[in-house]
């Protein structure tokens, strides 16, 4: 048999083109199901993860999952803003343990800037329940200091003393704010979720470098120097989103209640963890969906390597019938031809695998910078394998055509093959 | 002892209503060199495949070097052809991808018997393939890039290596020109007897039988075919 197994690596080698083909198609099929897979899983990781002790998250009343999307992941933008007045009315809510307030809008080189107060540094939690830490500096107390996200410090090499300047909106190239420019006082360690992708700033830092500018352009004629903006009054009166952790979490519906009733202006509170399931759900359609385009274009591949195997039998029937002839039986010839289409799906897998890894390495950074997944580099894991398991017993489902037909045709032909 | 017994043999082709061979009985002793001849379609291949034990009869005793193949399991049958025939056939020769050396060696690998018998398997082939007029430089070359002369005689070569009791020949020559044809079967004759071997050889073309110990028709031994002519 094993005679038998090392022809079958020798013939399969002296038919190398064919199968390559097969093994690429089984490759690429492979890879696209597992990134699939590997997509969804990260996503739903790094959305589940990107938030934690936080028991409500308000803005302007609009969608749940929207109002998440802007408040946490800084995707999209606010359709409305809200009264700082409506914000101390929530923080002052007696069963509010603490409030903090966040003001979007601007950017730097790409990255959004996070108006808030350094409550944020302390309050602020993610994965399950870790704060967040200061790789270097510390938080922000002047109107122009800014602490940065461990990603926008690595990818434009900033270092605490450094000094930048925001641009007007989130485009990479807006009009810039150059004339107030800020130093960093603090980089964050990593973290995995949003928070690496932004820059942090005062809510005086926000109205300061707005002052002497109107509908998002700046005034013409008027100019204030940074040396002079604190004879101005930098209350915020505006801000985009609220966080609100509870003293007692049972109060959080009645919290929420208050917050969707509020009499100044239409509010919305959403739980992070409603509006996630929320989101899956809207997910959940087209994640299946793509599941099952990948894992049919699985079986495709998988077809394509029965039936390149099926083809190839007519003109491996002398070869069929010399192994016979030289002692192979009609079960070495079925092992023979299923062994081959298992190997060549193992192969195939294993290098889908290896395709699957360069392209998440490839993939990885505009994940992140586009859509705030964090795709990881690591080896298949749990539901992957089981993946991988399914690809392989599906391949030998396949490959038993091809071995059935050769066990066949060895019986018939005996040592006279016909063609 | 006789090499070679048929006795009461009858084989039917699935799906056929007429007998293919029925033999009442056939004997070739150890040693001999036989020639089986018939027209085509008479029955040769079909008998061959009943003596490699790959086709089974419906009745009847298929005994080779005392052994009756049709009690054998499968598995036994398969080993038994491995280890004790030499095959060389017309249609089908060697494995293309393989070198002509491989090629030869091809029986060591799949039977422990034969590699036993070869003693150093790589220095017999050699041997042989240097006595069957092979020149080294075409050794290690695929068999697919030989000539079809040079393939019939790796083809006996890998018949021949670790001396197997039985050899058996299906049209070997039928793709070799007049002249070839007869050093191919001289060849066979004399290696067969050098090992002391029991050649028979098949074939529907009679001029071949010169130099054989026995000639015989299949046609006198199996009465489906006499029954079949008008
Ligand atoms: N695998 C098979 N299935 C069904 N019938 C078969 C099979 N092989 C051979 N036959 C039939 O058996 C008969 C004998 O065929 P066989 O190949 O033994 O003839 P042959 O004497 O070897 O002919 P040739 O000289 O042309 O090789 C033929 O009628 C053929 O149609
Ligand atoms: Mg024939």
């Amino acid at each position: 048999m094993k005679a038998v197994l090392l022809l079958a690596m020798k013939s399969a080698w002296a038919r190398r083109l064919t199968l390559s083909i097969a093994l690429v198609a089984v490759a690429l099929s492979s890879a696209l199901l597992l990134a699939v897979e590997r997509v969804r899983h990260d996503a739903r990781q790094s959305f589940g993860q990107s938030i934690s002790g936080v028991d409500l998250v308000v803005g302007a009343r609009t969608g749940g999952v929207q109002l998440m999307l802007y408040a946490v992941f800084h995707s999209g933008a606010a359709t409305n803003n809200i009264r700082w007045e409506s914000f101390e009315a929530i923080a002052s809510n007696p069963a509010v343990a603490w409030a903090v307030p966040i003001s979007l809008g601007d950017g730097h080189r790409g990255f959004p800037v996070v108006g808030t107060t350094p409550a944020y540094f302390e309050h602020f939690r993610y994965a399950d329940g870790r704060p967040l830490a200061f790789a270097a500096g510390q938080p922000f107390a002047g109107v122009f200091e800014a602490v940065l996200g461990s990603d926008v410090a690595r990818a434009l090499n900033y270092r605490v003393g450094d000094r930048i300047v925001l641009s007007h909106g989130m485009a990479e190239l807006g009009p810039e704010h150059a004339d107030k420019p800020f130093s960093v006082v603090g980089v964050l360690a990593p973290t995995g979720t949003p928070v690496d992708r932004s820059v942090h700033v005062s809510l005086e830092a926000i109205t300061a470098i707005h002052l002497d500018w109107v509908g998002g352009a700046p005034l013409p004629g008027l100019s204030i120097p940074p040396e002079q903006v604190r004879k101005f009054d930098l209350a915020p009166k505006e801000i985009t989103a609220l966080l609100v952790g509870l003293k007692n979490r049972a109060d959080v519906f009645r919290v929420q209640r208050f917050i969707n009733n509020f009499r100044g202006e239409p509010l919305l509170a959403v739980m992070p963890g409603v509006a996630l399931d929320e989101l899956w759900q809207t997910l959940g359609l087209v994640e299946r969906t793509l599941f099952a385009v990948s894992a049919l274009v699985v079986v495709v591949g998988l077809a394509g390597l029965a039936a390149t195997l099926l083809a190839g039998l007519n003109e491996r029937r002398r070869e069929l019938a010399i192994l016979r002839s030289l002692g192979a039986g009609p079960r070495d010839i079925f092992l023979m031809l299923t062994v081959e289409g298992l190997a060549v799906t193992a192969l195939g897998t294993a290098l889908g695998v290896a395709l699957l890894t360069v392209g998440i390495a490839l993939l990885a950074p505009f994940a992140q910078a586009q859509f705030g997944v964090h795709l990881t580099l690591r080896p298949p894991a749990g539901d992957e394998w089981r993946l991988l398991g399914a690809i392989l017993a599906t391949g030998l489902f396949a490959s038993l055509a091809p071995g059935w037909r050769a066990w066949r045709m060895s019986l018939a032909d005996g040592l006279t093959p016909r063609s | 002892m006789s090499a070679l017994v048929l006795d009461q043999l009858l084989f039917r082709w699935p799906r056929q209503a007429a007998p293919c061979l029925d033999i009442a009985h056939f004997e070739v002793a150890a040693g001999e060199r036989v020639f089986l001849h018939g027209p085509s379609g008479s029955g040769k291949s079909t008998l061959l495949g009943l003596l490699g034990g790959v086709a089974v009869p419906e009745r009847g005793r298929v005994a080779l070097l005392g052994e009756d193949l049709v009690r054998l399991p499968n598995r036994a049958r398969d080993a038994f052809r491995a280890d004790h025939i030499g095959f060389v056939f017309q249609q089908f020769n060697l494995l293309p991808w393989l070198s002509a050396l491989d090629n030869v060696l091809l029986p060591c690998t799949f039977s422990a018997r034969r590699r036993a018998r070869a003693g150093r398997p790589n220095e017999e082939a050699a041997r042989l393939l240097t006595e069957l007029d092979l020149a080294p430089e075409l050794w290690s070359k695929p068999a697919a890039l030989l000539s079809v002369g040079q393939q019939q005689r790796v083809a006996a070569a890998r018949a021949l290596i670790g001396r197997p009791e039985i050899l058996i020949a299906d049209e070997p020559t039928s793709a070799l020109d007049a002249e070839r044809q007869q050093v191919f079967i001289d060849l066979l004759l004399n290696e067969a007897a050098a090992v002391g071997a029991t050649l028979l050889f098949v074939s529907h073309d009679i001029r071949l039988a010169a130099h054989f110990d026995r000639v015989v028709a299949l046609a006198e031994i199996n009465r489906a075919a006499v029954e079949i002519e008008p």
